[in-house]
């Protein structure tokens, strides 16, 4: 067997596709795991045709609030609906407990990480990782060199992927320490519940979500530069504008936190200050929450054609005069190249042993691993370095002929562009349909806020949901869906 | 608040504004070529007059064909005053104020939207004209009340307030203007009714036909008409009406931001224009040089508020 990176001897057995996958509501048939013995007993009582009749409605909600999301690469430029599929999903107090304290080790370990390669690098000279992975990378900023961000938070919001194989074994798929997004989603699918069936919340203690954005705010105000004059911090929310996929979440978000949601032509830089234009003149910002992509940031330093950035702000940044959330070069830490070096990672920060699990992962730049993988490509999922958002991935097992070719043609030519994971037998929670309830594959994205204060860790998350039978992906640009995600309180 | 909010939420009650306006300039053409065989044509002309779209709705029609007319005010998507490319605007500028908007407003906008999208999807027919036009203004009289009813009183709504205002002044304006030859009194006819037709289109343009018929009884002279739509302060859409509110939302912009700007001289000016005319004064000066003048002053008001209050970078 090649090397292959971060095979848990105790688990693996419940990784091969061939065996059903673990379903997250049925023990067996008719028979409810413990997390959803009471949900399920409600359902059993509720007449099928009022819960269609709820998910329609829950569909017009939607709609009317304008939760939206534009769709790359379509003709017109359309706002779609993300399908809410009205069966949560529960998680017992003791698995959260324990994904907490995992997700919480591995965000220290990331931050710790980021601080450690852009100073004095200890992780390299140790030899933990190869120096040219980082070195050749393009989400390595050497403008970040040296610098510290204001509060030393680098990662102020992450939002870490999991997936489930069975009752205790959890992986990450991916830590997403850039611009996470989707918390919206999170917010609104747990408002629709609520109003549509509040006699569930008075049954289940579920623990609430809603105070999401003012701890956001909270947290990004905490990492405000010292040096500000504001006896409250700003803080503003960077869109890249209306047209952008995720825009109705950067404006619920600055709604939410009461803050002012900008585009770049917005700003500009006085007395040596980022600062808004208003209706009053300039008012200088101390933090600012950009969900435009590093290379966007600042066409001075990056991309100088972008027309989403602020030229100078990395002056500013480099004075210690704004606090840009997350800090630029954090890309590094959620590369894909380096993904299979986690547990390394995480072991060399913080001395323990990771609680969460990595997924085993070829790295195609390897010889070896480049021929297991080319050998077993029907039966692997193979990801860009780079990509995201289910684009350019192969699903080995759900492929056809000229897909594997052509992509067995791709991987031979830029081998180091891609890794290779097992597919994995992603956990199932039910959806509702027309013939019932009907068991999908899902993942999870808790949300994850990093304060010099400390880290919080919303209960919870995103959960999407591949709404075609069988299929694993569950982006939202691909066919995926969202589900309301339940934490169960102690007292259940 | 950003220079571009309040640009934007001026703009976005700009819009709201217009595509009622529409509706309304409408309901009297469809209540004019129901009524009077063979004279409706001319009056579609003037209602694309009116609304700015003559020239852009020549170039792809021959004549002015009621339905033709009909879809093009409310749905051509190659007619920047349609009602759906209205309706379009103030949501997508709704959009880029989300942030400005109580969750109320900001539904009722995107409502509004989707209702009308769906409504104005295919041909209007005479048959559900009446429905339509009455949909568009229950919608966007929503997003008003919804303003009216669930928004802070500071900047945001006198943004928003100012932008309502000054699209309506510019409309009544307009309508006056392109009926100015109608409400000349002719040398051999001074003091005479005017064309019952003519100053029905007029009224019922701006819903006030029944509160004209209560001030006047029902006495359609062409100095009344002018006195009601420009001076009577009552009136909510006569000039003196929309200028004392902008000059009021004005006031407000000043005394919340500790100082006047330039706009606020351009509006006292031109509320002073208008109170200080008479009905008499007004013909003297000759009607279509006095609301040319006005029409001219609006937009370098328009353009002192951007400039004023940073809309543009």
């Amino acid at each position: 067997m090649p090397p292959c990176r971060g095979r848990n001897h105790a688990h693996s057995d419940v990784m091969e596709t061939d065996q059903s996958p673990f379903d997250e509501m049925l023990a067996a048939a008719e028979i409810a795991r413990d997390p959803y013995r009471d949900y399920y007993d409600w359902f059993a009582g509720e007449e099928p045709r009022r819960l269609r009749q709820k998910s329609a409605e829950a569909e017009t909600v939607f709609r009317r609030t304008g939760i939206t999301f534009n769709v790359y690469g379509q003709s017109e430029a359309d706002e779609r609906l993300i399908p809410f599929d009205i069966v949560p999903r529960i998680i017992s107090a003791r698995e959260w407990a324990r994904l907490e304290r995992g997700i919480h080790q591995r965000v220290r370990a990331i931050n710790a990480f980021l601080h450690d390669i852009y100073h004095r690098q200890e992780i390299l000279r140790a030899g933990r990782i190869p120096k040219e992975i980082v070195a050749a990378n393009d989400a390595f900023l050497p403008e970040m060199i040296g610098l510290s961000p204001p509060g030393g938070v680098y990662t102020h919001i992450i939002g870490v992927d999991l997936v489930r194989t069975g009752e205790d074994d959890f992986f990450v798929l991916e830590d997403n320490a850039r611009t996470p997004s989707g918390v919206s989603y999170m917010l609104e699918n747990r408002e629709t519940m609520l109003q549509m069936f509040p006699e569930l919340f008075t049954k289940l203690k579920v623990r609430p979500v809603s105070a999401y954005p003012q701890l956001l705010r909270r947290s990004l105000a905490q990492a405000a530069p010292e040096s500000s004059p504001n006896a409250r911090p700003v803080v503003a929310v960077l869109t890249p504008g209306i047209y952008n996929s995720a825009y109705f979440e950067h404006a619920f978000l600055a709604d939410q936190m009461g803050a002012e949601l900008v585009e770049a032509s917005d700003l500009t830089i006085e007395d040596g200050r980022v600062a808004m234009r208003t209706t009053r003149g300039h008012t200088p910002i101390d933090v600012l929450y950009r969900r435009v992509d590093d290379d966007f940031l600042d066409p001075l330093t990056f991309k100088p054609e972008s027309m989403l950035g602020v030229p100078g702000i990395m002056d500013v940044y480099r004075a210690g005069n704004i606090t840009i959330a997350n800090a630029p070069g954090t890309g590094i830490a959620d590369d894909k190249a380096l993904y299979s070096y986690m547990p390394e990672i995480v072991e060399f920060y913080t001395g323990e042993r990771p609680i969460l699990q990595n997924v085993p992962t070829w790295r195609c730049s390897e010889k070896d691993a480049l021929a297991y993988v080319l050998d077993h490509l029907a039966e692997l999922v193979v990801k860009e370095v780079h990509g995201s958002g289910g684009y350019g991935m192969l699903v080995g097992p759900a492929a056809n002929k000229r897909e594997l070719a052509e992509f067995e043609r791709k991987l031979r030519a830029r081998p180091s562009n891609y890794i290779a994971q097992p597919t994995l037998a992603l956990s199932t929670v039910p959806i509702l349909t027309r013939a019932g309830l009907a068991p999908r594959h899902v993942d999870l994205r808790p949300f994850v806020l990093v304060s010099p204060q400390g880290i919080e860790i919303t209960p919870g998350g995103l959960t999407r949901v591949a709404l075609k039978k069988g299929s694993l992906v569950v982006n939202s640009s691909q066919g995926g869906g969202t589900k309301d995600t339940w934490v169960l309180g102690d007292e259940n | 608040m950003l220079g571009k909010t309040a640009g934007g939420l001026f703009w976005m009650f700009r819009y709201l504004e217009r595509a009622e306006n529409v509706a309304r300039l409408l309901e009297a053409g469809w209540r004019i070529a129901l009524t009077r065989s063979g004279e409706g044509s001319n009056e579609w002309q003037s209602i694309l007059i009116t609304a700015g779209a003559d020239s852009a709705y020549r170039e792809r029609h021959d004549s002015y064909d009621a339905a033709a007319v009909i879809n093009f005010m409310l749905r051509a998507q190659d007619n920047p005053s349609s009602v759906l490319v209205s309706v379009g605007l103030a949501r997508q500028n709704a959009r880029l104020v989300r942030t400005a908007l109580s969750r109320e407003v900001w539904e009722a906008t995107n409502e509004a939207y989707i209702a009308l999208k769906s409504a104005l999807a295919r041909p209007v027919s005479e048959r559900n004209l009446h429905d339509t036009l009455a949909l568009i203004r229950n919608r966007t009289a929503v997003v008003r009340g919804m303003l009216h009813g669930t928004m802070l009183r500071n900047d945001i709504f006198s943004f928003a307030r100012l932008g309502t205002f000054l699209e309506r002044a510019d409309n009544t304006a307009r309508i006056l203007d392109v009926k100015y030859y109608v409400l000349l009194p002719s040398a051999t006819f001074v003091g005479s009714s005017i064309d019952n037709v003519q100053w029905e289109v007029i009224l019922r343009a701006v819903s006030a036909a029944r509160a004209f018929r209560w001030l006047n009884e029902g006495d359609p002279t062409p100095q009344a008409i002018a006195e009601f739509l420009i001076l009577d302060a009552r009136m909510p859409r006569s000039l003196a009406f929309c200028q004392s509110q902008m000059d009021r939302n004005l006031g407000e912009l000043a005394s919340e931001y500790g100082e006047r700007r330039p706009c606020h001289d351009l509006s006292r000016e031109l509320g002073e224009k208008i109170g200080t005319s008479s009905v008499v004064s007004i013909f003297e000066e000759g009607l279509h040089e006095f609301l040319g003048a006005y029409l001219g002053g609006l937009q370098a008001l328009a353009n002192q508020i951007q400039t004023d209050y940073r809309f543009h970078a």
